[in-house]
């Protein structure tokens, strides 16, 4: 038994939609439900007789397109003008998405870097500067609170008092405090950020800041060698401060009513 | 100054592996006024498009590159013994809607495409076209996401303004290749033109429309 497998891949409902628009070279304003169902589904049954697992979206859409397919049959939405066209339910959205696939269409036709056109390779060969490439080291999590413990045990001999009055320091504050420092220095020592605080709870708030800045890419931190406990951080963005820079502003709720959330 | 500030300036574009921004330019060259850098750097784009070189001064990323031109594109590869960059058609799908439509957050752009984007974001951050954002007010926190500075570089845009225009949503109805419209129906072109978002403010500033 020989197969002709005829099948293009979709990647979701709406590309399957777009495709069968073309195909059958009608009006998005103006689809024609039932033919579009009824290919939608016939292509459905294909692969689930090709054995290809229709994802959930697919169905989604499936009982999506009979529903409207029976709303339209139902008399007095045709009527007026001013009613709302079922079929809007699915219009807006393709239109949406095939805007968009235009949009990356006339993205892709651009002259592209490293593809069309080409500049000057990076050619620094000098090791020693960080930034322009990956750092040696990359520290783990566990090496970072390690050393925020030795900052911890350097600077608050003795037992830890924790007294918590009211929050005074927010994460999103020690996020922009870090970015300044880095826009100043791109590159500094872990030990450095800590240099402004005094109390403990600002070093936890400090540290919690440094975790959420590598998280979302912002600060790489690395270790220049094995066996050298020096930690250093380094701007992941601009410091010439082109690309603006979020720190966002709801990392700690500050119009909202929660309260003391963090990172 | 000794030596001609085109040249100068032509010095630093050439040794230069990333967009000098006028302001860049002159904090090398604190003597010359922007305007006068921005004077220079026109007249080497022209002197660069008369010699007919094979490469171009590019404005990219607010910032000025020499490029070489895509007629090369071939034998430059070949050095490089490299194949074109190229991002899968998923890929620039979602790039697309992030570059159009940031800040945006992951659940929003599944919508837009109606599959799920996980890897494809991933792969995007991997290759510094997108960055993160910050986190939106909303359960869960969800991560938002914008363009890099590199996406300005790879896909020769000065700025997010520059972005080219989407089409306009009536625009789809007919003058397509394979748009044969079905009966004629007046008025049907009005129901998606309201929800139309200017394309981007450019800032991709963070959701104005919070609370």
């Amino acid at each position: 038994m020989d197969y002709e497998v005829k099948l293009e891949i979709f990647e979701g409902p709406l590309d399957l939609l777009v495709h069968l628009i073309h195909k059958n070279e009608v009006d998005i304003f103006d689809i024609p439900i039932t033919t579009i169902t009824e290919q939608y589904l016939a292509y459905l049954d294909m692969m689930k007789a090709l054995n290809i697992s229709v994802a959930g979206d697919f169905l989604v859409m499936a009982a999506t397109l009979i529903h409207i397919k029976s709303k339209m049959l139902l008399p007095g939405s045709d009527e007026d003008g001013e009613e709302e066209d079922p079929r809007d339910e699915i219009t807006r959205p393709l239109l949406e998405y095939m805007r968009l696939k235009e949009a990356a269409q006339a993205l892709s036709e651009r002259e592209l870097l490293g593809r069309d056109v080409f500049s000057r390779q990076d050619v620094s060969w000098d090791d020693g500067e960080p930034g322009s490439d990956e750092p040696q080291l990359n520290v783990s999590l566990f090496q970072l609170i390690d050393a925020f413990r030795r900052i911890m045990e350097k600077d608050q001999p003795g037992a830890v008092m924790m007294t918590f009055r009211h929050e005074k320091w927010s994460v999103k504050e020690k996020c922009q405090l870090i970015i300044s420092f880095l826009k100043q220095k791109p590159e500094m020592l872990f030990e450095e950020i800590f240099s402004q605080d005094r109390k403990v709870p600002e070093f936890i708030v400090t540290f919690l800041a440094l975790l959420e800045l590598v998280h979302i890419g912002l600060v790489k931190v690395f270790q220049p060698s094995y066996g050298n406990s020096e930690i250093r951080l380094i701007a992941n963005f601009d410091i010439n401060g082109t690309e603006d820079i979020y720190i966002n502003p709801d990392l700690s709720p500050v119009n909202g009513s929660r309260h003391g959330e963090t990172a | 100054m000794e030596r001609p500030l085109e040249l100068i300036i032509e010095a630093l574009l050439f040794a230069s592996s990333k967009p000098l921004s006028p302001q860049e330019i002159h904090k090398c060259l604190p003597e010359a006024p922007i305007p006068d850098i921005r004077a220079a750097l026109t007249g080497l784009q022209e002197t660069y498009a008369a010699m007919e070189r094979s490469f171009s001064l590019k404005e990219v990323a607010e910032g000025y590159q020499i490029r070489t031109r895509s007629a090369y594109a071939p034998y430059v590869l070949r050095m490089l013994r490299s194949s074109p960059a190229r991002l899968s058609r998923a890929a620039l799908e979602t790039l697309a809607i992030i570059a159009y439509k940031q800040p945006i957050i992951r659940q929003e752009i599944e919508q837009f495409r109606g599959v799920d984007a996980g890897g494809i974001l991933r792969t995007l951050l991997e290759k510094d076209l997108i960055r993160i954002m910050g986190r939106k007010t909303l359960p869960g926190r969800p991560l938002i996401y914008g363009t890099t500075k590199k996406f300005l570089e790879v896909f020769d845009l000065k700025d997010l303004e520059s972005l080219p225009k989407l089409k306009e949503l009536k625009e789809f109805g007919s003058g397509d290749e394979a748009a044969v419209h079905m009966p004629e129906e007046e008025g049907q072109i009005e129901t998606s033109e309201e929800n139309e978002p200017p394309a981007t403010d450019g800032q991709g500033r963070l959701f104005p429309e919070e609370q």
